[in-house]
């Protein structure tokens, strides 16, 4: 299945990645602040499809890898 | 070729050495902010096509002026709005080099308006990232040439107005009047479909460079959630509201597929012919020398020369800083001179030093030369008390009235005019200057004038004025 990983502490909390997922399967992480002072993104656990929109919508280098499939995991 | 994994584009730095602080993975950017979707569309491109070796990016001012931090290509940090002249010289210096200028729209719209005008209709093969959000991120939120009709902004309090501020700049309308750029296009990063056109978009620019097909530019409608005052998530639905109906995206231009790709060779110019091009001479007599043998009192001296335009005043002052270099000390020459041709007065000021030079201007000499009595005048006051005047006697009918300062009165211009030509008087001036302050010696004063003065039959002359020079103190 393929899935996200956010990379909390580059994350910036701005939500684009949980506005812009079709699965919405992204949420605010809103027990966790990051070392940058966010509520970093979190992946819900399932519902990724691998389209990497997240990906070319997050801001910032290096906060979401998504694997597009499993095998590579 | 689709990836299996998405992550970190190779285009950036793995870790941002160049940033300071602790944090160097992450950008300076604003959450949010468009600039960082843009770099990873760019980061990823030169990835994928196989050149972020080969790539300059050139930094503007704005909000993006740390562009450097972030990827591993060749980086510079330019003036503000002049990355597309920058962008010129690297390129066409480097012709191999893919160059990209990466520009805001205060820094290309604004201050820079000219110059990707310029840069544009020469065709420079050059790619532009143009970051439209419609405001001065950096600085504040004032308002930008592409700042919306009725937009609120620090510096349009009660919106932009037509009356007072003119319609907003489309820069990519406005470059498609010309007939020289090969692809112009407008795109926006308000959703994930744009987003993916933007991406194209980027690629195809830089392709359009690889293949030499000359200048591209992408607009890219981005958001400044920050400056805007909404979120993140809101600034995308600006964009669309706001942005998108009035700067309407597309290609505007492509004519990519209609041209032969161009590939200059690397120019080849040796120092050789750099001196050649230049006028100046290879073999050149250089001399080890402190200046202690020179009277205390004349050393490191500091140099104002005032007359006529035309009495040769630029060349004199351009003859003593030549030969101070021969003796490795450190020199300056700024010529000031009105906008005549001829007549008008003119002056220059020269720095002789054996220690750094702070300043190369002359306001308070050690040294002045007055060749005629306007200068006089003006600069007698000016002289350092224990320096010296030189005055031209020929044309000035009055002593100068210091008593604190040395003054040396010689007929420059009528010993010139009994050498045969009344240009000379700067040579005799020189010659004067060389014997009365030890500073500089006659073989070393006679190699600076073959430097200085082109045409070979005239520097013979030369020599004998000075020699007169000297024997008139
Ligand atoms: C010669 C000069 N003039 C003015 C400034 C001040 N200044 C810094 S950034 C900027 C405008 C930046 O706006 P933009 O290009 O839209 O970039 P953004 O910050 O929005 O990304 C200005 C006017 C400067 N740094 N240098
Ligand atoms: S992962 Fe990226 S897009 Fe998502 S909240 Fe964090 S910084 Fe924003
Ligand atoms: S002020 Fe605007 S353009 Fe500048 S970093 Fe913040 S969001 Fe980006």
């Amino acid at each position: 299945m393929p899935k996200i990983v956010v990379q909390i502490d580059h994350c910036k909390g701005c939500g684009m990645c949980i506005d812009a997922c079709p699965q919405k399967c992204i949420e605010e992480d809103s027990d966790v602040l990051n070392k940058l002072g966010y509520h970093p993104a979190k992946y819900k656990g399932e519902g990724c499809i691998g389209c990497g929109i997240c990906f070319y919508t997050c801001p910032e280098p290096d906060a979401i890898i998504v694997y597009k499939k499993d095998e590579v995991a | 070729m689709a990836k299996d994994i998405l992550r970190k584009p190779g285009g950036f730095m793995d870790t941002f050495v160049y940033k300071p602080g602790h944090d160097k993975k992450n950008t300076h950017y604003c959450p949010g902010c468009g600039h960082g979707i843009l770099h990873k569309l760019i980061a990823e491109a030169l990835e994928d096509l196989g050149v972020a070796d080969r790539t300059i990016m050139i930094s503007p001012v704005g909000c993006s002026v740390f562009v450097y931090y972030y990827f591993a290509t060749g980086n510079i940090q330019v003036a503000h709005g002049r990355a597309p002249a920058v962008a010129t010289g690297l390129k066409r210096a480097n012709p191999d080099s893919i160059v990209i200028s990466y520009q805001g729209d205060g820094d290309l719209a604004a201050i820079g308006g000219n110059n990707i005008l310029q840069a544009a209709n020469r065709g420079e093969n050059i790619t532009v990232f143009f970051v439209n959000n419609a405001i001065y991120g950096m600085t504040g939120g004032q308002m930008a040439p592409t700042t919306l009709v009725g937009q609120k902004t620090m510096t349009s309090p009660y919106g932009r107005s037509v009356e007072n501020e003119g319609h907003p700049i489309k820069i990519v309308e406005l470059l498609n009047a010309l007939e020289s750029p090969a692809y112009l296009e407008r795109t926006t990063l308000e959703d994930s479909k744009n987003i993916a056109k933007t991406r194209k978009a980027v690629r195809k620019a830089i392709q359009c460079q690889i293949d030499g097909k000359g200048f591209s530019l992408v607009e890219v409608l981005a958001m400044c959630p920050s400056q805007w005052r909404v979120s993140p998530v809101e600034s995308k639905k600006w964009i669309t509201d706001n942005m998108v109906p009035y700067f309407t995206p597309g290609v505007k231009r492509d004519v990519i597929d209609e041209r032969e790709g161009y590939y200059p060779e690397r120019p080849e110019i040796g120092s050789e012919t750099i001196l050649e091009l230049l006028g100046l001479r290879k073999e050149k007599l250089f001399r080890d020398r402190s200046m202690s043998d020179v009277p205390e009192k004349y050393r490191n001296p500091q140099i104002k020369v005032a007359g006529f335009g035309g009495q040769g005043v630029l060349l004199l002052g351009q003859t003593l800083a030549e030969a101070g270099m021969r003796y490795g000390w450190n020199v300056s020459w700024i010529p000031s001179y009105g906008p005549e041709m001829r007549g008008g007065t003119a002056n220059c000021q020269v720095n002789i030093s054996e220690g750094p030079i702070g300043s190369p201007v002359v306001d308070f000499p050690t040294i002045l030369v007055a060749l005629n009595k306007p200068s006089l005048d003006k600069f007698e006051e000016s002289v350092q008390p224990g320096g010296i005047i030189f005055y031209n006697t020929s044309m000035i009918d009055r002593k100068p009235a210091r008593t604190d300062v040395e003054v040396i009165g010689v007929p420059f211009s009528e010993i010139a005019d009994e050498l045969g030509n009344l240009r000379f008087a700067n040579m005799v001036v020189v010659g004067s200057i060389l014997a009365k302050t030890k500073l500089i010696e006659m073989d070393i004063v006679k190699d600076a004038l073959a430097e200085v003065i082109h045409h070979k039959k005239f520097i013979e002359p030369n020599i004998v004025a000075i020699e007169r020079g000297a024997s008139a103190v």
